[in-house]
C-alpha cells in the first residue's frame, strides 16, 4: 500500500495537494452555514449527469418519446426511481442555487473582485433554468406539451425577431415531435457544454479569491476573524451535507414518485389549473397580474421589459453597491435584495393560491 | 495536582482492544459499503433490466414455426430461439435438422451452404456439418448446439434437446 501510495505520490503530487488544502482557509462565523450551499448545488449537479445518463439509455426522442418515459416509469426496474431522482435533484439544484445566489448576494460576495463568480453565477442560474426548461417537455404528455406551448410564448413577444426565435427552438408553428428531438439535444449536450466549462470557470474564481466575508466580519479585527483549514475540516463538513442532501433526493425520489400524465394531444385544450413548475411560478404569475392591469400584447411586453431590467440590475449591482465596497454598511443594496426576494415569494405563493 | 482536561478524545484501546480511530474507521468504511450497495443495487437492476427480460425469452422450451413444413429442399429458414439467431435446414434427401445459428468460436451468425451441404462461417472460416453440427474445420471449438425438429402439417415445432 505505500508503496503504491509513494508511486502515485511522486507522479500525481497527491501530499502536494493535501498540504495545500490544509493550508488553505475557510472563515469561520456566523454566517459559514451558508457557503456550503454551492456545493449542495454542486452535488445535485453531479445526480443529475449520473441519473440523465442512465435515463439516456432508454429515453428515445422524437416521435417514441411519450412511451419511452412510460416504460422506463413502469416497465424498466427501478426506472421510476432513477427519473424520480432526476426529477427531483432538479429541483433540489434550482433551490440550492437560489440559497446560494441569495446568501452570495446578502454577504455582499459579488463585490470586488469578486464580480466575475456572481456574472458567471448568474450565468449558470439561466442555464440551470434552461435545463428545467427543456428538460420538462422530455417525456410529452399534456401537462410538458402545454406548458413547452405557453413558455415559448415568452421569446415569441421578443419585438420584430420573437417569431424566428421561437419557431427556430420549436422546430415549426407548433409544439411536435421536432420540438422534443430539439429539447432534447438542448438538454443533453448543448447545455452541458455550455454549463460544464462555465461552471469551472466559477469554481476556479472561489479557489482564486478565497471565500467572501460579510461586511460585519471585515469590520472585525484579524485576530477576532476564525478559519478552519479547507482539508478537512471544510471538506468533511461538505461532504456530511452532500450525504445529508443525497438522502433527501432518495427521500422525496422513493416517497413522491415522478408520473407520467397522458400522452400529448395537439388538439387537447389546456389543463384546468395549468401552472408551471414551481422555478417559474414567479414570472408566470407576476405576468399574469401585468396582464390584468395592462391587457394585450403590450402587456406582455411590458411584463418583459420588466423581467429583463430586474435581472439586469441584478446583476450589475457590484456596479452601483459603492457603499458596501468602500466597507460600509450598504443598507440599500440589502432592501433591493430584500424587495426581490419578497416579490419572488409573494408571487411564486400567489401562484400556487391562484391555481 | 492539575485536572485531566474533560475534551482530550481516549486514544488508549478499551477493554476488547479497540481504539476509538480503529472503531470510527470500520464504522465509517461500512456506511460507505452501505451506500455503495444501496445505489449499486438498484442501478445494475436498472442496467440489466433488458437483459432480465431478455432471459425469460431464452428460457423458452420450443418455438412453433408457421408454414416451415414447406421449406424447400437443400434450403435453409433462420429463425429466432428466444433472443437467438437459430437455423432450419431441409436437406435434399428429405431430413430436417435445426442448429443454434451462432458460431462457438466468437459468436458470428452461421450460414447454410447448400453447394457445399455444410455450414460455414464467414468470420473466421469455420466450417460444420450440416447434419450434426459437428465442427469440421477451423477455429470453432465446439460443434453448434443442435434441435430436435418435429414436422406437422402446416408448422414445424423446434425445441431443446
Amino acid at each position: 500500500m505505500a508503496k503504491i501510495f509513494e508511486y502515485l505520490d511522486e507522479r500525481l503530487s497527491i501530499t502536494e495537494l493535501r498540504k495545500f488544502g490544509e493550508k488553505k482557509a475557510v472563515p469561520l462565523h456566523k454566517q459559514s452555514f451558508w457557503y456550503y450551499w454551492g456545493g449542495i448545488s454542486l452535488l445535485c449537479f453531479l445526480v443529475q449527469i449520473v441519473t440523465g445518463v442512465m435515463l439516456i439509455i432508454y429515453y428515445k426522442p422524437g416521435p417514441d418519446a411519450y412511451n419511452s418515459v412510460r416504460s422506463i416509469t413502469y416497465d424498466v426496474e427501478f426506472g421510476w426511481l432513477i427519473r424520480s431522482a432526476h426529477s427531483w435533484a432538479a429541483t433540489i439544484f434550482l433551490v440550492s442555487i437560489f440559497v446560494h445566489m441569495f446568501s452570495v448576494y446578502f454577504m455582499k460576495a459579488y463585490r470586488s473582485p469578486r464580480e466575475f463568480g456572481w456574472w458567471s453565477g448568474i450565468a449558470l442560474l439561466i442555464l440551470g433554468l434552461l435545463f428545467g426548461f427543456s428538460g420538462y417537455l422530455l417525456p410529452m404528455d399534456q401537462l410538458s406539451f402545454v406548458a413547452t406551448k405557453v413558455g415559448l410564448a415568452i421569446p415569441e413577444n421578443i419585438p420584430v425577431v420573437g417569431h424566428a426565435i421561437a419557431n427556430l427552438m420549436r422546430g415549426g408553428y407548433e409544439v411536435s415531435e421536432i420540438t422534443v428531438q430539439r429539447f432534447f439535444a438542448w438538454h443533453a449536450v448543448v447545455l452541458p457544454l455550455i454549463y460544464i466549462p462555465l461552471l469551472m470557470f466559477h469554481l476556479w474564481l472561489v479557489q482564486k479569491h478565497g471565500n467572501a466575508v460579510p461586511p460585519s466580519e471585515e469590520a472585525k479585527p484579524e485576530k477576532e476573524r476564525m478559519t478552519i483549514p479547507f482539508f478537512p475540516n471544510f471538506l468533511m463538513k461538505d461532504l456530511a451535507l452532500w450525504l445529508v442532501t443525497l438522502n433527501v433526493i432518495a427521500f422525496f425520489a422513493s416517497i413522491f414518485p415522478q408520473d407520467i400524465g397522458k400522452i400529448a394531444d395537439p388538439l387537447g385544450p389546456a389543463p384546468v389549473g395549468i401552472h408551471p413548475e414551481w422555478y417559474f411560478m414567479s414570472s408566470f404569475e407576476t405576468l399574469k397580474i401585468i396582464g390584468k392591469l395592462i391587457p394585450g400584447t403590450i402587456g406582455e411586453a411590458v411584463g418583459i421589459t420588466i423581467f429583463t431590467l430586474g435581472l439586469v440590475l441584478w446583476a450589475l449591482i457590484p456596479f452601483y453597491d459603492v457603499r458596501s465596497l468602500a466597507g460600509k454598511r450598504g443598507r440599500l443594496a440589502t432592501y433591493f435584495g430584500l424587495f426581490c426576494l419578497a416579490v419572488l415569494i409573494v408571487t411564486t405563493l400567489l401562484g400556487y393560491v391562484m391555481a | 495536582m492539575s485536572k485531566e482536561p474533560t475534551a482530550v478524545l481516549p486514544t488508549e484501546p478499551d477493554e476488547n482492544g479497540v481504539t476509538r480511530a480503529q472503531f470510527i474507521k470500520v464504522a465509517v468504511g461500512g456506511m460507505c459499503l452501505a451506500y455503495a450497495a444501496a445505489i449499486g443495487y438498484p442501478v445494475y437492476r436498472y442496467l440489466n433490466s433488458p437483459v432480465e427480460r431478455e432471459a425469460a425469452l431464452a428460457a423458452i422450451k420450443d418455438v412453433t414455426l408457421a408454414g416451415a413444413d414447406k421449406l424447400e429442399l437443400g434450403s435453409v429458414l433462420l429463425f429466432k430461439f428466444g433472443p437467438y439467431p437459430s437455423m432450419l435446414i431441409h436437406h435434399r434427401d428429405g431430413k430436417w435438422v435445426a442448429f443454434d445459428a451462432v458460431c462457438s468460436h466468437l459468436g458470428c451468425t452461421v450460414q447454410y451452404h447448400p453447394d457445399l451441404d455444410k455450414i460455414v462461417c464467414a468470420c473466421h472460416g469455420g466450417v460444420y456439418d450440416a447434419y450434426t453440427g459437428e465442427n469440421v474445420s477451423g477455429p470453432p471449438p465446439k460443434p453448434l448446439r443442435k434441435f430436435n425438429v418435429k414436422v406437422g402439417s402446416g408448422s414445424v415445432l423446434v425445441s431443446r434437446v
